[in-house]
């Protein structure tokens, strides 16, 4: 599976990665994710995969393609469709020292098995006062898909980033897919490992150190995307590759945006973002998911209790609309962020006027 | 076929070669092991036929409709099951619905429409046997595989086509899509994407007219729902839930299994422990039926009497139709794992094909009246995808609309209009 990449021109965006890249070795998401947890599963007996046609069918956006063949079905068990069972059986696994990796087809469907993610997953550690840890990763694609509507385009990040007990990850490149997948693998807590859909088929620059075995991303850590000095941008997973198209345009007219990664919605990495703010004064938080109690308003306060003297323009939050996801292809693009609305809120930010004919 | 129109059908039967005979063989730990599993355990008509009349043995509920259906037979002059009006009415509607799934697969490769699309192909006589028998006012609640319920059901092609093409004019005004597709006006329900969601809905739909009939004293409140889903479903705990509550309150519901054996690709005998879906529904305390779904006048007989036995107000019957799709599990599914084989054997019971055939046997309908349907059919959907296709995109202000019934507090701005209709709404779209 790490052999399979290929070489091709280095989108400008990514030029950040170019520091310690020094070959021009791409990878897929999805490859990343695969890569993954085979070198996971091969690692530690204890590791298994679960969830619906990841087996026989490879995977219904074939994240789990050939472990089948690889591990067996002993290892990779497909079940039938009912996530409250087969998510209940996974942290009861876990509960006595077992690693599932417990696949949803979309984050949409964890909903049938939100009891067990909340309840069972989440607070046993607590109410046990330490003696049962559940090491479970579910993990998934999440966020807005296209065209699929309102049931099966939806961003979970700030619901089960509201729930203590829960570490929630969004990856976005190749890097943060193989880095972040093995630190929840390995992390003793349970974790919601929010992927994009949309992002799986894309490539990325990956270095020999991403590529190595051992490789693994600290989780509950940002990754600053690209350097600025005018307005922190903050975005993740799909909407990073937003913010740093924003930047580009930004960047020809003169505005240095600073982007940053999350990679982590809980633990969030509240010094990363209010450095970053501290040094360029102004802040636009991005995300996909609905406004009201959201990522950015919990990046917002925090940006607010602790630098708030740093400031010198209101914050801007771009989200997705207020509504369940359209179906109509023209009603759908206007309900999420688009990178023009990143471009116009930084430029609000940095006072920069935005002619009215310039809106799609 | 008039004959055997209460027999069980034949068990799922079991096509002569195995697609996994040449894959490695896996020790048979839980269900990933599809060699053994698949074909060793066919269901034996001999072994329905035993737990049937266990089932009968202590308890009043039976697990089969054949005394009801003996009954009526007795009391018809002529062996024939429908009219000729009836046979073309159903004709009509099975050739409704394959022509519009047609369209849809071509409008869909030609990006007229997007996302998942979910073709009802070869399960026709499912949607036709039981809806047709509905009455206006009943309720139909489907899966993502709804466009073939909501045209039975009546809602026209021209706004089924119109929501798949996401434009104004369709029945949600293209807000819904193709797994979303609901109608007040024809008691369509939904249109639900997520595996079991929509039979709880259903049952709260039975619930509210027995509740309107008993509580509110609205005599006339005898609607009956049916609840569409799969065998996939039938591993789901809200199934087994809905079925209990649905029996307990004796809820006029039916329960509509169409079993077309696959779950994407998962086989309905790798996923499930007792394949027979049937037989749960004596176990909650109601009949539970096995009927061929690939035999339109089969299915019809038999959701005849679920139908009649829910008005009546007798309680919910588990109905399992066991058919087959002729097409992916979406658009998008490549269908590489089921059989080639078994694809031909139920290709061969092309339920149109064999209904086709009963009407020309039984000389209820001529070559010349069924072709007349079926250029019918193609100029109605001739007519859906041009009306579809020249209707008006929705409206931006469209996009805040619907949220709530009532949406002060909501998008309002102080002139009460919708803050997206305000040009500032642009500059971002957390600003609504």
């Amino acid at each position: 599976m790490l052999r399979a990449i290929r070489h091709k021109s280095i989108h400008p965006a990514f030029c950040a990665f170019r520091a310690f890249s020094s070959a021009a070795k791409e990878m897929t998401v999805r490859d990343a994710l695969n890569s993954a947890l085979d070198e996971e599963m091969s690692a530690d007996p204890k590791v298994f995969l679960m969830g619906e046609e990841v087996g026989e069918y490879q995977g219904a956006y074939k994240i789990t393609k050939g472990l089948l063949d690889k591990y067996g079905p002993e290892r990779v068990l497909d079940t039938p469709i009912t996530e409250a069972g087969f998510a209940g059986i996974g942290v009861g696994a876990a509960y006595y020292g077992l690693r599932p990796v417990v696949e949803f087809m979309t984050f949409n469907f964890s909903m049938q098995a939100i009891d067990h993610i909340i309840n069972s997953a989440a607070k046993s550690y607590y109410m046990s006062a330490g003696q049962i840890s559940v090491p479970i990763v579910f993990r998934g694609p999440n966020g807005a898909a296209a065209g699929v509507g309102a049931q099966h385009s939806q961003c979970y990040a700030a619901w089960f980033a509201a729930c203590p007990g829960l570490k929630v990850l969004t990856p976005y490149s190749s890097e943060d897919a193989r880095g972040l997948l093995k630190a929840a693998i390995r992390d003793p807590d349970p974790v919601v490992f929010l992927e994009n859909e949309l992002l799986y088929g894309e490539l990325f620059p990956v270095s020999a150190e991403v590529l190595d075995s051992s490789f693994c991303l600290p989780i509950g850590k940002a990754k600053i995307e690209r350097e600025g000095k005018d307005v922190t941008i903050t975005a993740y997973s799909k909407m990073v590759g937003y913010a740093l198209k924003a930047a580009d345009i930004l960047a020809k007219e003169g505005i240095s945006a600073e982007v940053i990664n999350l990679r982590s919605i809980r633990p969030l990495d509240r010094s990363t973002i209010n450095a970053s703010v501290r040094k360029t004064n102004r802040l636009v938080t991005v995300e996909e998911s609905f406004p009201q109690h959201g990522v950015g308003a919990e990046i917002c306060t925090s940006v607010v209790e602790e630098s708030f003297g740093y400031l010198d323009a209101p914050v801007e939050r771009i989200a997705g609309a207020d509504v369940p996801m359209p179906y109509a292809a023209n009603l759908e693009r206007m309900a999420v962020p688009q990178v023009e609305d990143i471009v116009r809120a930084a430029k609000r930010t940095c006072h920069r006027s935005v002619p009215l004919a310039a809106t799609a | 076929m008039s004959l055997s129109a209460t027999k069980f059908v034949h068990p799922i039967t079991t096509p002569p070669t195995s697609r996994s005979s040449d894959k490695p063989l896996f020790s048979t730990f839980f269900g990933s092991n599809h060699t053994k599993l698949r074909f060793n355990k066919p269901i034996v008509a001999a072994q329905r036929r035993s737990s049937s009349a266990a089932s009968t043995s202590f308890s009043p509920v039976v697990a089969v409709s054949s005394d009801v259906v003996k009954e009526k037979k007795l009391k018809s002059a002529s062996n024939l099951l429908i009219t000729k009006e009836e046979g073309l009415v159903l004709y009509e509607d099975m050739i409704l619905g394959r022509f519009f799934e047609d369209m849809c697969a071509q409008m869909y490769y030609r990006g007229k429409m997007f996302g998942f699309v979910h073709l009802y192909n070869g399960q026709e006589a499912v949607s036709t046997g039981f809806i047709k028998l509905l009455k206006k006012e009943d309720y139909v609640v489907s899966t993502y595989r709804d466009h073939v319920h909501a045209l039975s059901k009546g809602v026209p092609a021209r706004e089924v086509m119109s929501e798949l093409f996401g434009k104004a004019t369709g029945c949600c005004r293209g807000q819904g899509g193709s797994m979303h597709m609901f109608s007040k006006e024809y008691n369509l329900l939904g249109g639900f994407a997520f595996i079991g969601e929509g039979i709880p809905v259903a049952t709260g739909a039975a619930f509210s007219s027995k509740y309107r009939r008993e509580v509110l004293k609205e005599p006339g409140a005898d609607e009956v729902t049916l609840a569409f889903f799969g065998d996939g479903t039938c591993n789901n705990g809200q199934f087994y839930e809905c079925l209990n509550m649905a029996a307990l309150w004796k809820l006029p519901i039916v329960f509509v299994v169409e079993n077309n054996l696959w779950a994407i690709g998962m086989s309905h005998l790798r996923a499930t422990s007792d394949p027979q879906i049937w037989k749960k529904g004596p176990a909650f305390g109601m009949p539970g039926v096995h009927v061929d779904g690939m035999d339109v006048l089969k299915v019809r007989e038999v959701a005849k009497e679920a139908i009649e036995r829910a008005r009546r107000g007798e309680g919910p019957t588990l109905v399992e139709c066991e058919t087959y799709r002729f097409r992916g599990h979406s658009l998008a599914d490549p269908d590489e794992l089921r059989d080639p084989a078994e694809k031909a054997h139920y290709a061969g019971r092309d339920p149109i094909t064999a209904f086709k055939k009963y009407l020309f046997d039984n000389k209820l309908a001529s070559e010349q009246e069924l072709k007349a349907i079926d250029k019918k059919i193609d100029e109605l959907l001739d007519d859906a995808v041009e009306f579809a296709d020249e209707s008006p995109l929705p409206p931006r202000s469209q996009l805040l609309e619907n949220v709530f019934a009532d949406p002060k507090g909501f998008g309002i701005g102080a002139d009460g209009k919708y803050r997206c209709e305000d040009p500032k709404f642009t500059q971002g779209t957390a600003h609504v």
